[in-house]
This record gives C-alpha cells, structure tokens and sequence, in this order.
C-alpha cells in the first residue's frame, strides 16, 4: 500500500475534524436512529410505483406481450431499452469499486458502499426484463443447460441472449460477494455499537462473526484486490455481451464492432450520473457531506465528462464509417436517425450525452452542486434515449421498405418502467436506513493520510501522535 | 541523475541503422530484379520449383485479381470493379505489384510501428498528469526522452506514404479508382492531398504538445518550490491534448492504416490500434526504465515502479485481447461478405502471424504477468516485453502486408532490414534526448510522493 506521505496539494478527502470515533458515529447514525417523515413519504411513492409495476407484470404475462407496443417489426423496444439501461446504470458500481480501487484512487472509499448498492438494485430491475418480455416465461429455465429428459436437449450456445443469461447472472452473484465482503467489518461496527438484542442479532449474523484480526485483514485486502481484479473484466465484459445483443446481428444501424467499448463508457457514463444522483441527495439527508465532499462530486463529474466525450467520439465515429462504408442501409438507418420520424429521440440523445457533459470543462460548474444533480440527470435521460435510439429506430426501418413500421409504448409498457424505478428505489431507502452506506472502515484507512485535520496537523509539521 | 548517451550505444545504433539501410536496399534490388520483362519466366521458375505454397496460392488468383481486390467481391455491388480488373490486371501484373509494394510495406510497417510507440508514450504521459498520478513523476523523464521521437518517426511514416503512393495506398492509383466504384464514393475522404494536410495537422498537435510540455516540465524543475505554475499549465495542455488525441488517433488510424483496404471499414479500428500503441508504449517505458536503472542513473525508481508498468502491460495486453476478439468475432459472427473478406485473407494466407499474434500478445502476458512477485523482477518484464513489442510488430504487419502483398509476404532482408533501421533511429534520438535533461523531473509537486511510492 502507498506510504502515508501525501503531496501538500492533494485536497482532503475527509472534511472537519473527524477522529475515528466521529466516523463510526456518523455512518452509523443513519442506521441507529429512526426514519423520518420525508423517508416514509417516498418509500410509499416508491412502494405505490412498485406495486402498480408488479401489477403490470403479472398483466402481461397472465395475458400476453400483446399488451405491450411492439409489433412485427420492431419486437424489441422499451423491454430491452429498460434492461440496457438498467445494466448500464449498475456499470458504476463495480467501476467505483473494482476499477478505482485497482486505480487506488482514494476518494473511491466514501462512494464505493452505495455504488455497489446501487449496482446490485439495478441490476435487479434489470434482471425481470429477460424473464417478462418472453413470450412463454414460464419455460426461462429452458436456457439453462440442465440436463433433462428430452434426450438431453441443450441451449445453443451461439446466440448472445444466452450468454446474457451467464453474465448478468454472474454479474449479480459477484457483485453481490464482493459488495457483502466489504460489509463485514462494518456490519460487525454495527454489531459492536447495537444496544438492542434484536439488532445485535442480526448484525452479528450478517457479520459472519468479523473480530478485525491482523490475519483477517491481510485476507481481506487479499481477496479485494482479486474480486477486483475478477470484476474489471467482467464488468467490461458483462456490457459487451450486452452490446452483442445488437451488433452481432445484421441489421443495419446494430451491426458495428465499437459497440463493446462504446456500450461499456456510456454504461460508465450513465451509472456514474446515477451515482451521483443518488449521492448528492444523500450526501444531505444523511448528513455526510464531511464524507462525500463537493471534491468527490466534481471527480464524478470529471469521469462523467470523460466518458460522455468518449461516447461522443464513439458517435462521430459511427457517423463516419456510416458515409464511409458506401453501404446505403447504413447511411440510411443514420440518416433515418437524425431526419426521420424519431428524430426528437435522436437530438435529445445528442444533446443530453454530446453537449451537457462538456458544461463540465467548467470547473465552477463542475462544483456547483445544483448543476450537477441536474446534469446528472439529463445524462440518465439521455442514455435511456439512447438505448431507445440505438433499439428503436434501427429496428422500425431496416432492409425491406414494405416492413418500415412505428412504434409507440401501451401504458404497460411505460407501467413496467415505472414498476422498476419504484422497486429500485424501494431497495435503495431500505438500504440507506439499514446498511452502513459508507465503507468506515476503509474511510479510517485514509483518514491520517488525507483528513482535514491530519494533513492540518502535518504541515504544521507537528507530531500526529496522542491525535487519535 | 545525469545520463550521457555512450559511445558504444550510439555507434550500436548507426550499425543498426546501416545495416538496416543495407536490408531495405536490398530488398528493392530484388524486388525490382522481377521486372515485366523477366515475370512470366519467374513465375515459371516458381512453378518449377513445386512450391507449395506458390502453386497453391496460383490456383487461387483466378478469383482474385489484385493484392487489393481480395477485400471485396463476393458482393454483387463490386461486380464492376472485378469486370474492371478482370481486363485490365493479368496475373503477371498482378504479381509483379505485389513484389513491388513489398519493400515499400516492409519500410511503413516498421517506421509506423515505432512511432506509434512514442505515440503511445505521449498519450501515456498526458494521462499521468491529467489524472495526477503520485507513482509516475520518477518515469517522466524517460516518458519524455521516449517521446522525443514523435516528430522525426510521424513525419517519416508521412513521407514513405507519401513516396510509396500507391504502393501502399491502392486508393492513390488513379486507374484502379477510375474503375472503382466504391472508392470513387470515397474520393471526398481518400484524396492524397487531403490526406497529407490531415496528417500535418494531427502531427502539428502532437508534436505541439510534446514540445511544450516538455518546456513546461523542464522549467518546473527551475522554479520556486512553491510555485507550480508549469505544473498546472501542463496539466491544463494534458487535458485540451487528450481530447485532440481521442480524436486524431482515430482519424489517423483510419487514414493510415484502415485506408490500405480501401473497400473493408470497422467502427472499432481506431480504438483497437490505440490498444496497440498504448501497451507497446507502456513496454518501452518498463524497457527503458530497467536499463536505465541497471546503470544505477534511476536509484528512485524502486520495484514498485516497475510493478506498476508491468500492471500496466498486463492490464492494456488483455485490454488490447478484447478489442481484438471484440472486432473480430462481431465480424465472424455476422458474416457480411463485404466485411468478412478482411479476415480470410488474413487467416487463409497470415494463419501463423494472424494467430501468433494473439498468442504473443494475449497469452504470454496473461501467464507471465498474472503473479505479482514476477512483475517486480526486471529480467521477467523485459521477457515479457519483449513478446509484447514482437507481437504488436506483428498486428501492425497483418493490417498492412495482405493489402500490400497478399499472399507473397515473408519476413525477409526488406522487413528485418526496416526494423533494424527504425530500431536504429529510435534509439539514437531517444537516448540522446534523455541526455539533454537530468533524469528526476524534481520539480513535479508530486514527486516526493513519487519517489516514496510503494506498493
């Protein structure tokens, strides 16, 4: 690990004048104390908006995806749009922790908690989306390769849905580890500080009986770095195969071999919005913004600026080889993109993914925290755009003229939708009342390297001893 | 630390260079031993001879008129171009440009390929201080010296293309494009004037940005402790070079590579040659690092340093795996004939080369650099690095010998000869610019940080 010498210039990652003791009080005081009004008023929104969701899930699947806007033509619209969307959200997560930790970059440690959380939500909603848009979802056990009593009937290993189903669900089971891992030595804080029995139990059972031995932690730093080194490429891997979905095909507009990496930075792209989202309403709510400074939110959006330009490169680049190419279905499905009948989709992708990150060149900008709870979610808006575009208007105008067509969601699909967001928010309020939503532990391994009060201490050039 | 580049260094690479000279000479002497007058007999000879792989490729060029025409014609809409070529190239002639081109690629391959290490250094470079790493302040200098080669090898490589004209580019040969279709629709973009204007900019940016904030790291060291002005203004020129770079990488990716198969385009292409230079780039650094350190002029770069670079070539050598593999498959997968033909030349006729790459460049590094002891040990990483710069020589020479000579490539006295010369020219402006400045960028406000780094 890096010394604890830090340049002067490095701004402090930890405002105030935090002892080890203020930090575990601070995280754990959200999770000790009770919920207020304002927290009940949303969960019941949330809870209102999931339960309508379920409703409309278990309307078209009693009564068929009939229901739903698609068509003939275009038979993939807002399902998997929700489900991209949802994946690429979860991206952040594993990003925050995995890709920034192998990065060593501290600042990661007061947001990696709730971008992991976040991730895992997502990828929940995500997850309904393969299941409710089949037809007969009743037989989604038959891509598993079980063996079975049709003579052995397997799954086709060559089609991306399939490969879809391997990587979200290891996607989920990893992130799901890696995240409980890291809870641990938090829970057992939790476990430690609980008066009442009954949380004193729970915690003590979702601790897995953590005592912080030298031993211990040395493994836990260990088995970090692996699940990080092991997430990094999945996460890469798990958004490609997403994008496989598409530019595997021959449908003009789908067919391109930059979907992998342009799918995985708009993935980056989007969830590091919703991170910052969620964190900037939290930041206030819970009282951590000694935590999660505005340093932490101009760096987001630094990353958010970084892989909107290179989504914007991405789509200039699309542009081009569409002219260059010479093929006319191609050039066709771009300029159908920008002039044809979705063509608002298009703009509002453009200018909410292109333009709006660039205001972040700006470091006033940059740091004004109003400015970047509204950008970041314009950006979310945008990427959902852009899944819509990139689905949509390939689809509903493709080789044969006779089969050009429209599409325009039910109040199903729009209900689905809706259901999502309301059970991604429901998770996310109970988690933030629950869990510890700042990784203490690792927040106390920075605190004398990068805390106001430690680096204070040192450029006075006094001792750090009997501090605390 | 003060570093002067030896006596025997420098006369080392002149003889390179020499003999690379030598190689390169050679290799147009042969080439052009095969003229239109003595073709058919050579060709006989060939024959003869039984080789294998001659008579085999022999059978095959009924359907494929030109070194340049494989990339296409399984589509119906390139069906003039192959009525086009069908009267105008015999066999003979056919033949005879692909011996022609060879010394011509053999020469680009090599002066792309090592410029696109000091390329990728830059890019390397502009991302320390953008991302104000604290390990990497100790490696700037030889970030720096190893960049000093940008100008000099970008503005070779835009000489031999444009000496080699359509030797390389096929899109530069008037009579082939007044047959051709699907060039003609890209004349707004493929014109050699144009091409050569895009390649003076690109090289104007790069070379801009390395001149300054070489300046600006220069003068850091001079100024006031307190005072980190060039710092800032370094990071601000990273920044602003960064973006300039996203974009004329790729550009220059398609012009000066994608561009030697005219009819074959891939989205991808510009990213997956940026993977290429990066981990090529990163590999010097490590190289250049441990020599300078097994001098004893580098006593702050510690094995954590090394560490670090060697993460780095893993890292970008799996990274470099996934465009590869990404680009690929979505091509093998979808099978679009106008896309497809890239890659069966490439495997039909470049099997070894083709797959040998993603062996050297994927494999090797995966099991060298995958334990952490072995990335601190020197001789580990300069093994590894090794493999790593052969195989990214090797994916440069696949993207440019099956436009250029199909079937008739061999590494022979022309290419061996350009790698020796370029080798050659890159280490004698490399070493003497890591001369010029003492090998600690001291002023760095990072570099104390730098200097105790340990992982």
């Amino acid at each position: 690990m890096a010394s604890h010498y830090e340049a002067p210039i490095r701004r402090p990652l930890v405002t105030g004048e935090k002892s080890y003791h203020d930090v575990t009080v601070d995280v754990a005081r959200p999770v000790e104390g009770k919920a207020n009004r304002a927290w009940w008023i949303v969960f019941s929104i949330a809870l209102v908006a999931f339960l309508w969701g379920i409703g409309c899930i278990i309307y078209t699947v009693s009564t068929g995806i009939g229901v739903w806007g698609l068509n003939k033509t275009v038979n993939w619209a807002w399902d998997i749009t929700n489900f991209v969307w949802w994946v690429g959200i979860g991206h952040a997560g594993t990003l925050i922790s995995a890709v920034l930790l192998l990065f060593r970059q501290k600042w990661r440690m007061a947001i990696n908690r709730s971008a992991e959380a976040m991730t895992i939500f997502a990828v929940f909603q995500a997850g309904l989306f393969p299941i409710i848009h089949m037809g007969r979802p009743w037989l989604a056990y038959w891509v598993l390769p079980i063996p079975n009593q049709f003579g052995s009937l397997w799954v086709n290993f060559n089609s991306p849905l399939l490969w879809d189903v391997f990587a979200i669900s290891t996607y989920l089971s990893v992130s799901l580890v890696f995240w409980w891992t890291g809870l641990l030595p938090d829970f057992a804080m939790l476990r430690d500080r609980a008066v009442r029995p009954f949380q004193k139990k729970i915690y003590a059972l979702v601790s897995f009986g953590w005592s912080g031995r030298a031993k211990d932690w040395q493994r836990f730093e260990e088995v970090s770095l692996v699940l990080a080194g092991l997430a990094t490429p999945l996460v890469l891997s798990v958004h490609t195969i997403v994008s496989f979905d598409f530019a595997t095909s021959i449908v003009p507009g789908w067919h391109t071999t930059i979907f992998p990496p342009y799918f995985v930075a708009g993935a980056i792209f989007s969830g590091f919005a919703m991170v910052n989202t969620l964190l900037i309403i939290m930041r206030k709510v819970c009282n951590l913004e000694d935590y999660i400074t505005v340093q932490h939110i101009e760096l987001m959006n630094i990353v958010i600026m970084l892989t909107g330009s290179i989504v914007g490169v991405a789509y200039i680049t699309e542009l081009f080889i569409a002219w260059y190419s010479g093929v006319e279905y191609e050039q066709f499905a771009f300029l159908n993109r920008a002039t044809g009948p979705y063509w608002w989709a298009y703009w509002c992708m453009m200018s909410f993914n292109v333009f709006s990150p660039q205001f972040m060149w700006s470091k006033k900008l940059r740091t004004s925290i109003m400015f970047s709870f509204f950008i970041s979610i314009v950006v979310n808006i945008g990427m959902w755009f852009e899944r819509f575009v990139i689905i949509v208007t390939s689809l509903h105008r493709d080789y044969l003229p006779s089969s050009w067509t429209m599409f325009s969601p039910t109040f199903v699909d729009i209900g689905i939708f809706i259901g999502t967001i309301g059970f991604f928010f429901v998770l996310f309020l109970l988690y933030a009342r629950t869990f510890p939503v700042i990784a203490q532990a690792e927040i106390k391994t920075i605190l004398k390297s990068s805390g106001e009060r430690y680096k204070r201490i040192r450029e006075n050039g006094e001792t750090l001893s009997g501090t605390g | 630390m003060e570093y002067k580049i030896s006596n025997r260094l420098r006369t080392g690479a002149i003889i390179l260079m020499i003999l690379g000279v030598l190689g390169v000479g050679y290799g147009f002497m042969d080439a052009y031993s095969v003229n239109e007058d003595n073709i058919t007999e050579f060709l006989a000879n060939e024959d003869h001879h039984g080789d294998e792989h001659a008579t085999e490729s022999h059978g095959e060029e009924h359907d494929m008129s030109t070194a340049h025409a494989e990339e296409s014609h399984a589509d119906d809409a390139h069906g003039a171009e192959v009525e086009a070529e069908g009267h105008e190239m015999t066999h003979e002639e056919h033949v005879l440009h692909q011996l022609h081109n060879r010394p011509y690629a053999a020469l680009y391959v090599a002066a792309f390929f090592f410029f696109m290490i000091s390329l990728g250094v830059l890019a390397f470079y502009a991302i320390q201080y953008a991302a104000q790493a604290g390990w990497s302040p100790v490696l700037f200098r030889v970030m720096e010296g190893i960049t000093s080669y940008v100008l000099p090898g970008g503005a070779l490589v835009l000489l031999i293309a444009f000496f080699a004209d359509s030797h390389i580019f096929i899109w530069m040969d008037e009579n082939v494009v007044a047959h051709d279709a699907i060039i003609q629709n890209k004349s707004g973009w493929l014109d050699k004037t144009w091409f050569m204007i895009r390649g003076l900019i690109f090289l104007g940016g790069w070379s801009a940005y390395r001149h300054f904030s070489r300046k600006f790291s220069v003068a850091q060291d001079l100024a006031d402790i307190n005072d980190n002005s060039n710092f800032k203004k370094n990071f601000r020129i990273s920044a602003a070079f960064l973006v300039f770079y996203i974009y004329t990488e790729s550009i220059m990716s398609w012009d000066w590579i994608m561009s030697v198969d005219p009819h074959w385009f891939s989205t991808l292409f510009g990213w997956y040659v940026f993977a290429s230079m990066f981990v090529s780039g990163i590999t010097v650094i490590a190289l250049i690092t441990i020599f300078l350190k097994s001098k004893g002029l580098l006593p702050f770069v510690n094995d954590s340093h090394i560490h670090d670079l060697a993460k780095f070539m893993f890292g970008i050598s799996i990274f470099w795996t996934y465009l590869w593999f990404s680009q690929f498959m979505l091509i093998w997968y979808a099978n679009i004939p106008e896309e497809v033909t890239y890659f069966v030349t490439r495997i039909e006729d470049y099997n070894l080369p083709f797959f040998g790459m993603v062996a050297m460049n994927f494999l090797f590094p995966l099991l060298l650099l995958m334990n952490s002891d072995y990335k601190r040990i020197p001789w580990f990483v300069v093994m590894a690095g090794v493999v790593i710069l052969f195989g990214h020589y090797l994916d440069i020479f696949n993207m440019i010998m099956p436009a250029t000579v199909g079937d008739r490539w061999f590494i022979g006295f022309p290419e061996i000869g350009s790698v020796l010369f370029f080798g050659g020219l890159f280490m004698l402006i490399v070493f003497t610019s890591l001369g010029k400045y003492p090998l600690l960028a001291k002023g760095s406000p990072f570099i104390k940080e730098s200097e105790h780094f340990h992982y």
